[in-house]
């Protein structure tokens, strides 16, 4: 393989990094209050507010259920208000952004939701406020659960990521596509491949460590 | 207008049980008045009433046991007290002031003063036993400096120094209760409430807890509220007692009062957890209903209080001049009151057991013929 062909893989693992690493944050920015939100706010809960957390659910399937690539398209003049542009990597973080966001918001809900409710009552009977529950015990709680659920989240954007290339959002997908796939070189097909899967299992394998170092439920000494 | 409008309201409540003028009640950490707690009907379940008309305060200082099978409304009860929950008729007071009343911050800094220790100990696994303890401070706002100082002398209290950088996972049950009490004391409370608080652990584990409640009481001078359907729990610790039963109080008093003249089935039936089955298998099984040739009659004689029930035997034998067999006993004491029963065999003929009767009667003790063995 010449340097050019290996030059263009490591700027598209680049690109790739950068799209799925600010899509990740931003996602997490809206994503981890909104989870937290749905967790904590049917009847009787502690932000009670039963029709917005049915509003906010519904909201988040409908996201959630519509197929990335038609996402993409679908948004793409929201995408130029924001990023002025729906062509590149930057812009392709705004749907990546907006496809990972409920995505992570259920993950969360479902991690804050295994947090024993003796646990809330308990801080309550302390007197807690509800934001004192959320941060002193929730949030602290499920971190194991939260961090393997971004840890999934991410290893998704690194999937969608190599589908914004069809509307030239850069990346490894798009060189994947444009080189191995369209010019027929299966040495740069496999290459991209491989990059993928050593970024997948890398994600993976980090988030698996931090979880368990910051799971205190299993014995460390 | 309103006063006379609530005066009036106050009367249409339901009157049972008779509320008499209560005596201690200027000096009650505790005091329920008149307070029904209805959990309304929810998705296909009938309503529940789980506390009606209840009635009862808490001596300052006392440590009080609520006792009741499950389902009697005892957790309804603690978070009345707590504040967890409202009453739909009533009052509670903790400590003069109308936690029932309360709402959103007033409610969060009354319940501040409210300490509270539980069965599955509900310590947070990610924070060391150290800052478990801490976590009420920190809910109230205290400098982190004042936290430590207080977490290490809570440490000392509970006698758990050496575990301040544990974590839950990597402490015993007992070590768990402990800092569960510690963290319930950590804001100097002046009630601690215990919900089933040692049924989780051992019978020796138990008794240190126990142990320590009582120092803590002794000491701190703590109003300590024992929610158990453990008799053995209000046995060894409390002083006073309520007893409830299907969202009633049933029976309320000193502990060694209500446990040696039980007048309900339920306290009874409590009582009898701590004497056993008073007549072992091997006895009642031969039991007959009349006597036989060279039976004994079979006779079961309640002991309690400082009634003589220890000398009982020998008296008998002396003063009756019947041979008298001991087939069974079982003796124990009650808030410092011997309590047990005697199971005696005596002579089925020449009225033996007639005579016994009358003794025992004569001499105020409760005794019933169970029948008769060859």
């Amino acid at each position: 393989m010449s340097l050019d062909l290996i030059n263009l893989i490591v700027q598209a693992t680049w690109e790739s990094l950068f799209m799925v690493g600010v899509a990740a944050i931003i996602a997490t920015l809206f994503g981890l209050p909104i989870g937290i939100f749905l967790a904590t706010s049917r009847k009787g809960e502690l932000f009670a507010a039963p029709a917005v957390n049915s509003a906010l659910g519904i909201i988040v399937n409908a996201t959630r259920s519509t197929p990335f690539i038609i996402l993409v398209v679908a948004i793409i003049p929201f995408t130029r208000l924001v990023a002025g542009t729906s062509i590149g990597s930057g812009a392709a973080i705004v749907p990546l952004s907006i496809a990972a966001t409920p995505f992570i918001a259920r993950l969360v809900e479902g991690a804050i939701r295994e947090v024993d409710a003796g646990l809330i009552e308990t801080a309550s009977s302390f007197g807690a406020s509800p934001l004192q529950v959320v941060f002193k015990v929730l949030i602290p709680e499920a971190l194991p659960g939260l961090v393997l659920a971004l840890t999934l989240a991410v290893v998704s954007l690194i999937g969608y990521s190599a589908m914004v290339g069809a509307v030239g959002g850069g990346g490894l997908g798009d060189l994947g596509i444009r080189y191995g796939y369209q010019r027929f070189m299966p040495d740069m097909m496999l290459a991209v491949v491989v990059v993928l899967i050593a970024l997948v299992q890398t994600v993976q394998t980090v988030g698996d460590y931090l979880a368990r170092r910051v799971n205190r439920r299993l014995r460390h000494r | 207008m309103n006063a006379h409008q609530s005066l009036l309201t106050g009367q249409a409540l339901p009157s049972f049980p008779a509320v008499a003028p209560d005596p201690s009640v200027s000096d009650a950490m505790v005091r329920f008045e008149a307070v029904s707690k209805i959990y309304p009907a929810h998705r296909g379940k009938p309503s529940v009433r789980a506390l009606e008309a209840i009635d009862f305060s808490i001596p300052r200082g006392s440590i009080t046991g609520v006792i009741g099978r499950s389902g009697a409304g005892k957790s309804s009860l603690v978070r009345l007290i707590n504040g967890l929950e409202k009453p739909n008729a009533g009052r509670v007071i903790v400590d003069g002031s109308d936690i029932s009343g309360l709402a959103g911050h007033g409610l969060r800094l009354a319940q501040r003063s409210i300490g509270m220790i539980f069965q599955h100990f509900n310590l947070l696994s990610s924070r060391t036993a150290a800052d478990n303890i801490a976590l009420p401070l920190e809910i109230a706002g205290w400098s982190k400096s004042d936290i430590a100082v207080r977490v290490s002398e809570l440490l000392d209290l509970v006698g758990i120094a050496d575990k301040f950088d544990r974590y839950p996972s990597e402490l015993s049950g007992g070590q768990k209760q402990r800092v569960g009490i510690a963290r319930a004391l950590a804001t100097r409370p002046s009630v601690l409430l215990s919900d089933e608080a040692t049924s989780a652990l051992d019978p020796q584990t138990t008794r240190s807890i126990l142990d320590l409640l009582a120092n803590i009481n002794r000491e701190l001078g703590v109003t300590i509220v024992l929610i158990t359907h453990e008799m053995s729990v209000v046995r060894q610790l409390a002083k006073e007692v309520v007893v409830l039963d299907a969202g009633h109080i049933v029976e309320k008093g000193h502990v060694a009062d209500i446990f040696t003249h039980p007048r309900q089935a339920i306290t009874q039936s409590f009582l009898s957890e701590v004497l056993g089955d008073a007549v072992p298998v091997s006895l009642s099984s031969r039991l007959q209903p009349q006597p036989g040739p060279g039976s004994q009659a079979v006779i079961r004689v309640l002991v309690r209080g400082m009634d003589g029930g220890a000398t009982l035997v020998a008296r008998l034998a002396r003063e009756l001049a019947i041979d008298v067999a001991l087939l069974s006993a079982r003796v124990d004491e009650i808030g410092g009151q011997p309590i047990g029963s005697l199971t005696l065999g005596v002579p089925a003929n020449d009225a033996g057991a007639t005579q016994v009767l009358a003794y025992l009667s004569q001499h105020h003790f409760s005794a019933e013929r169970l029948g008769y063995v060859a």
